[in-house]
């Protein structure tokens, strides 16, 4: 059996490692140093390999062998539980393929993108260093203590080492976190979709597509993932460019052309249907889809950046860093760190982590591998996605992300604005951009994922050229990320039912049945009224509604993933490895003290919800109207909208220091006890256990 | 050569059925043979559709 025991290095080796670091530095002395000058893109790619595959082989490996104590001879619970199914000793590049697609989504390539009105530095040092002490530990740890005990859960596992009333709150957290995720991506797809009726129309196919797959593998020839998939995807790209001919006819292009608020109240129908209806009809062929597409587009990126070796056009560092931005308000710090979650930290990986593949990993010396690496390629994407949108022009990045209150709907005012802000770009150059990609306007098109199929659009017009490539390239990018958002909020749904029914169960046991029809639609609906609320309130926002709901999305998600480090942190401690307590307590402290500094920016200060909420009070008890309000109903709608999101963000701060306290309590208790107090599953020597199976 | 290329094929089709809730239809043959031979065997097309049904039971198993 082949087993990814540590060698020592010899010196050719170390000698190898030292000019990679050397490598690795001056690449980094190239992108952060030099000024006046546009950099290429390559020096950020190489600077990036270097440093994960040096904290890779360094840091990753101090982990696997001083602070989780990984071992090789320790039988793993796909060897111990070995069911054929869920259970399953399996090669070690497979379960990082499964890994990866898990953990991959539409998250490293949104936060990078909005990140960039900063600059491309402050984005690419956080994800670099982020991702290296913190995302990749959290994932490797979770992942190292669910292999230790038997595959469990992240709720599981806080229940058993935090307590019964940790698990509970960690559960209303997660609760939370899901249906703010769902909101903000959803919204992501209406502020791509908006009076885009080639970008509606090619979204909309994929449900005719994604029944007819669903029936090929059902009865035709069920299980023929693949060959149905190519299938799809043929289908997929014609639909792409039939799109082009339905926006181009008038009569067509009308039935396709929604407002914001018309998409709004689409995607909340469809994510209710498409949840309630059986799986293997609309859910499921969506996801394969989803799934390949998703790697074959992040592969393509990487060709597309790397053979168009691109120049960054954004400034290494704007004037954004003070938090006057247009993209999002607030300071470098906390704001970067929340608006990068996915990418180089996220709360969300450690329920993979704890899912499925430590159910899969065959040994645990290969638990670095999958848990430490996989997590380095998801930064890697975020670093491809901070690429393309800094290899716009600053001036295009600016009007597709700047809200319509600051830049108006022309393009000769937005042109104007964006030149006073220092990005120079003329209103010619706007339209011509718009003209490229297929669309009549690419103004406030807030949200990642437009501003990333331009500047993917772009880099493969480079290598790829042809008249009309601009606009198809970008219609695959913007349909990529609709489909896979898409597939996210259904299988989102259903898991937000499941968890709602549990909730509910709590309180009234035969909610919990999943079976039930009545309990089904019942927590559908009040599932898809959550996460609806807080999508319309997005579709409406006269500021974009990403530039409400971001925030709150990061300060959710880093929330969970300090609390998966706070775990860490205790269970190093109940181990009796206290000296190597700061591996996962320094990023545990430092995601505690972002998400509550953002957290507290948002309940009081200038950015606040709170003060948003009171000068619209005040306005209206004078009689007046606030633009962009343009009646009293829409004042108090603005009113009631930021008091719910100042409610939520007080909930999730609270959430925060409740699990600090579990967290501290059960340290203390720990570093007092004599002997290990963590609920480890007995070892049994990996030799023993496959004797006995076979 | 040839034996190498079949075995990346064949963990490359493993890898993607995985990533969609599918697991390795002949593991679990393999297993229901050594372990439980008085289980019945599923065809490949029961197999697909039980494994697709308990892929959304719950539980996340994708990021956003």
């Amino acid at each position: 059996m082949e087993i990814s025991a540590t060698k020592p290095t010899g010196i050719v080796g170390k000698m190898l490692w030292a000019i990679l670091a050397i490598i690795g530095a001056a690449c980094l002395a190239v992108i952060a140093l030099r000024r006046g000058e546009p950099v290429n893109a390559i020096w950020l790619v190489a600077a990036s390999i270097a440093v994960f595959m040096i904290a890779y082989r360094f840091y990753g490996r101090f982990i696997e062998r001083y602070v989780l104590q990984m071992d090789p001879s320790r039988a793993p619970p796909s060897v111990l539980r070995n069911d054929g199914l869920d259970y399953v000793p399996t090669d070690k590049w497979v379960v990082f393929g499964h890994h990866f697609a898990a953990i991959a989504g539409a998250g490293p390539l949104v936060g990078p993108v909005l990140a960039a009105q900063m600059g491309y530095l402050p984005g690419t040092l956080w994800i670099l260093f982020g991702v290296v002490f913190a995302g990749a530990v959290q994932d490797f740890m979770i992942l190292g203590l669910s292999v230790r005990r038997d595959a469990r859960s992240l709720g599981h596992m806080l229940r058993e080492e935090l307590g019964p009333l940790a698990g509970v709150v960690a559960m209303f957290g997660l609760l939370a976190l899901m249906m703010i995720v769902l909101a903000v991506l959803a919204l992501v797809v209406v502020k791509a979709l908006t009076h885009s009726p080639w970008g509606t129309f090619s979204v909309a196919c994929t449900i005719p597509i994604a029944l007819l797959m669903g029936v090929y593998l059902r009865w035709l020839r069920p299980g023929r993932i693949l060959e149905i998939s190519l299938l799809g995807l043929v289908l997929l790209l014609s639909s792409i460019a039939y799109g082009a001919h339905v926006a181009t006819t008038p009569a067509l292009a009308a039935i396709f052309d929604f407002d914001a608020k018309s998409l709004a109240w689409l995607l909340i129908g469809y994510g209710f249907f498409a949840s309630v209806l059986p799986v293997w009809l609309l859910l499921a062929p969506r996801d394969y889809l989803s799934t390949f597409l998703k790697i074959g587009t992040i592969a393509l990126l990487a060709i597309a950046i790397l053979f168009s070796a691109p120049q960054l056009q954004m400034p290494a560092v704007s004037k954004f860093i003070d938090g006057t931005g247009p993209v999002f308000q607030g300071q470098l710090f906390p704001f970067l760190f929340i608006t990068i979650a996915c990418g180089a930290v996220s709360g969300w990986h450690s329920i993979i982590a704890s899912g499925t593949t430590p159910k899969l990993l065959s040994n645990e010396g290969e638990a670095r591998m999958v848990g430490y690496g996989g997590m380095l390629m998801e930064a890697f994407v975020a670093v491809m996605a901070l690429i393309a949108a800094s290899s716009l022009h600053p001036g295009v990045y600016f009007s597709m992300n700047a809200p319509t209150a600051l830049i108006g709907n022309t393009v000769e005012h937005a042109a104007s604005v964006i030149s006073q802000w220092g990005f120079v770009v003329t209103p010619d150059e706007l339209s011509r951009t718009a003209h490229d990609i297929g669309e009549t306007s690419i103004l406030s098109r807030a949200g990642g994922a437009p501003t990333l199929a331009v500047g993917m659009a772009q880099l493969l017009h480079n290598i790829l050229p042809g008249e009309r490539m601009t606009a198809f390239w970008y219609h695959y990018a913007i349909l990529f990320e609709a489909l896979f958002i898409l597939t996210t909020v259904d299988a989102g749904t259903r898991v937000g039912r499941f968890m709602i029914q549990e909730i509910a169960g709590l309180v009234h046991e035969p909610l919990k049945s999943t079976e039930s029809w009545i309990g089904n639609v019942l927590a559908t609906s009040i599932c898809v009224a959550l996460w609806g609320y807080f999508l319309y309130q997005g579709a409406v926002d006269p500021l974009g509604g990403i530039n409400t709901l971001w925030p709150l999305f990061g300060i959710a998600n880093q929330m969970l993933a300090a609390i998966a480090l706070m775990l860490a942190t205790v269970v190093t401690v109940k181990l009796k490895r206290e000296r190597y307590v700061w591996v996962p307590g320094i990023p545990a402290i430092w995601l505690v003290v972002c998400t509550l500094t953002a957290g507290w920016e948002k309940l009081s200060g200038p950015i606040s919800f709170t003060v948003a909420a009171q000068t619209y009070t005040q306005a209206m008890q004078g009689g007046t109207l606030m633009a962009p309000a343009k009646n009293m109903a829409q004042m108090q709608q603005i009113i009631t909208n930021n008091s719910v999101d100042a409610t939520l963000t007080a909930l999730f701060m609270l959430l925060v220091l409740t699990m600090c306290g579990f967290s501290i309590y059960a340290v203390i208790q720990a570093w007092r006890s004599r002997y290990p107090t963590a609920h480890e599953a007995p070892r049994v020597a990996l030799d023993s256990a496959m004797a006995q199976r076979s | 050569m040839n034996k190498t290329l079949s075995l990346f094929w064949h963990r490359l089709v493993q890898t993607a059925r995985l990533s969609c809730g599918i697991p390795d239809y002949d593991v679990y043959v393999a297993h229901l043979r050594t372990h439980h031979p008085e289980r019945k065997v599923p065809s490949y097309a029961e197999f697909f559709r039980e494994r697709q049904t308990a892929r959304y039971k719950g539980t996340g198993g994708r990021c956003c």
